[in-house]
């Protein structure tokens, strides 16, 4: 029905400009399109391939290395599994995507919104902005916030002083979990919003009649809404964890991958690798596993959002 | 009778719970830009102060870097708005084979994480001849928003009936000017959100001008601040708080003025609009 219209409207389109050619639409479209493909070309798609390229070369920031680009095969491949901190950088990833994506924010954002479902508005709206205040603080000022907050003298430790607790250097003695909470804080709120915006969706009368029936609040829970938001979990998830992946800013500014390789996610070792020691090729090769594992975890983002294109 | 009351409290005691931690180290910025002798624990200041504010803004290294960062991000949310116009146009209105790869490519690209191809990127930009300018910054940023932007721009314009811009055919408007002239204003909320999202994503974003970027006065906000954290962050607490709320309220104003666009709802970024 949409496509007899679609054809029509062309029709009439093409008409009422009176071009005589075949398909004019066709290459309208191509020139519409130009500008983006160009720019996406040169500045997305490039990089992407020159990505998997220069993963095979001995590509340096400085020296002779950095004129003549040779072909080194595997090389990098094989010194980065013989590396021993990139093994600790994924360690490292999975612990920070695990700990700040996937248990911290989804279930965090699930359980407030789940809290806030017809509470009190004004209440609601209150805890709603603090939560948002945090996601709409840029990164670099999230970071600020929390090496302020967790500091030795910091308001953290104001805290535990007062109620007779000894003060603890969060940012030496836990950086992960330091790290993990101010991206939590940052990014809970896009879980939040979007776990409110699938509860709404589920209809009220479903849960009034188990109510009815005699479920408890927690069997309505399991078995009514949870399966019903199951989808939004699912794409939120991958969402998420891809965000999270890029993670770069707030751990740069909080603690610089350190103290050691404590927090050297693998976007920090990149940076480091590339910039730091001026091996391109290497740091190349480690944002190729970046990559990899991102453009695997897009596709199932495509799959699960389930779009009509 | 107790159980219900019990049942009804405890979730406001929980949320009130976790209001005052998101709360707490949110405080510490606010109250420290006031402060004239601001430490890194939270106190409220003894003597209230704009100091910090006019210390920070009548540094000109300081303005420059905002006036650089506002181009940056504005510069960048324009050229996506109007590049994403165009490319969303025939994605639209014309039924093409290519379309649904299209399509998929396009929502492929918005959740890539951008910091995966940054070391590429840098060696492409020295490649090009353009490390260190600030429109090949502002050229690779546009690229890196356009997947989001030409998304969203589609399905904005799916909404608005084709009717109309037939009617402006028919009285001898060409396509590109129904575009401009009927389609784009009847859009204005659509472009609006996508405009301040992705000047928002810019105007936070420090890894691109950071390596990027290599003459200390070309950089844009997001650098300098993090350099003069590097410098006087251990010292200066109370103007670095004040620096930070002036770089954040750009993000902030625009939320909330977005908030008017976004009544609909946060459905996944409206990418679940078909």
């Amino acid at each position: 029905m949409r496509a007899d219209v679609q054809t029509q409207r062309n029709q009439i389109g093409s008409s009422s400009i009176g071009k005589k050619k075949k398909d004019p639409t066709a290459l309208r479209s191509v020139l519409f399109l130009l500008p983006s493909w160009i720019l996406l070309l040169i500045f997305f798609i490039g990089p992407i391939l020159l990505t998997f390229y220069f993963s095979f070369t001995n590509l340096a920031l400085t020296g002779t290395q950095a004129q003549n680009i040779e072909f080194v095969g595997f090389q990098n491949f094989v010194s980065m599994f013989e590396d021993p901190t990139f093994r600790i950088s994924v360690m490292k990833t999975i612990v920070f995507l695990f700990l700040s994506a996937i248990v911290g924010q989804q279930i965090l954002g699930f359980l407030l919104a789940i809290l806030m479902k017809e509470k009190n508005p004004t209440f609601r709206r209150l805890i709603g902005i603090i939560v948002i205040a945090g996601w709409v603080t840029p990164e670099i000022v999230v970071a600020f916030c929390w090496v302020a907050f967790l500091n030795d003298n910091g308001t953290l430790n104001m805290i535990l002083n007062a109620i007779g607790l000894e003060s603890i250097t969060w940012l030496y003695t836990f950086p992960m979990i330091s790290v993990c909470i101010a991206n939590i804080w940052h990014g809970t709120a896009f879980s939040m919003m979007v776990f409110q915006a699938s509860l709404d969706d589920v209809p009220k009368t479903i849960e009034e009649a188990a109510t009815i029936d005699g479920a408890s609040r927690l069997q309505v829970l399991i078995r009514i809404i949870l399966p019903m938001v199951k989808g939004s979990i699912v794409t939120n998830m991958i969402l998420v964890t891809l965000q999270t992946l890029g993670v770069f800013t707030l751990i740069f500014t909080m603690t610089g991958g350190g103290p050691g390789t404590s927090t050297q996610t693998l976007p920090i070792f990149m940076y480091n690798q590339a910039f730091v020691n001026y091996q391109l090729g290497y740091g190349t090769a480690i944002s190729l596993v970046l990559l990899v594992i991102g453009i695997i975890a897009s596709l199932f983002y495509i799959r699960s959002m389930k779009v009509k294109i | 009778m107790n159980r219900f009351k019990w049942e009804r409290t405890i979730p406001y005691v929980i949320l009130s719970i976790i209001g005052v931690c998101f709360l707490l180290p949110l405080l510490w910025v606010l109250f420290a830009s006031f402060d004239a002798n601001a430490q890194q624990a939270l106190t409220i200041p003894e003597e209230f102060t704009l100091a910090n504010f006019t210390s920070i803004l009548s540094e000109p290294a300081t303005i420059r870097s905002f006036v650089i960062g506002l181009f940056l991000s504005c510069g960048q949310a324009l050229l996506v708005v109007i590049v994403g116009v165009i490319a969303a146009y025939p994605l639209s209105r014309y039924t093409q084979k290519y379309k649904k790869p299209f399509m998929y490519s396009i929502l492929f690209m918005t959740s890539l994480p951008i910091t995966a191809v940054m070391v590429p990127v840098y060696q492409l930009f020295i490649f090009l001849n353009l490390q260190d300018s600030l429109v090949g910054t502002m050229l690779f940023l546009t690229a890196s928003g356009l997947p989001y932007g030409i998304w969203m721009l589609k399905n904005f314009m799916d909404a608005v009936p084709p009717e109309l811009e037939e009617s402006a055919w028919v009285d001898g408007a060409s396509i590109w000017k129904g575009v401009r002239r009927v389609v784009a204003p009847l859009m204005i909320p659509g472009i609006c959100t996508v405009a301040i999202f992705t000047f928002s994503m810019s105007w936070g974003n420090f890894f691109v001008p950071y390596i990027l970027i290599q003459t200390p006065d070309k950089f844009p906000a997001s650098v300098t601040i993090y350099q003069f954290f590097g410098t006087y962050g251990m010292v200066e607490y109370g103007k670095l708080a004040a620096f930070s709320i002036i770089y954040t309220l750009p993000a902030v104003i625009l939320y909330l003025f977005s908030q008017r666009f976004m009544s609909q709802g946060f459905s996944l970024g409206g990418a679940t609009k078909g």
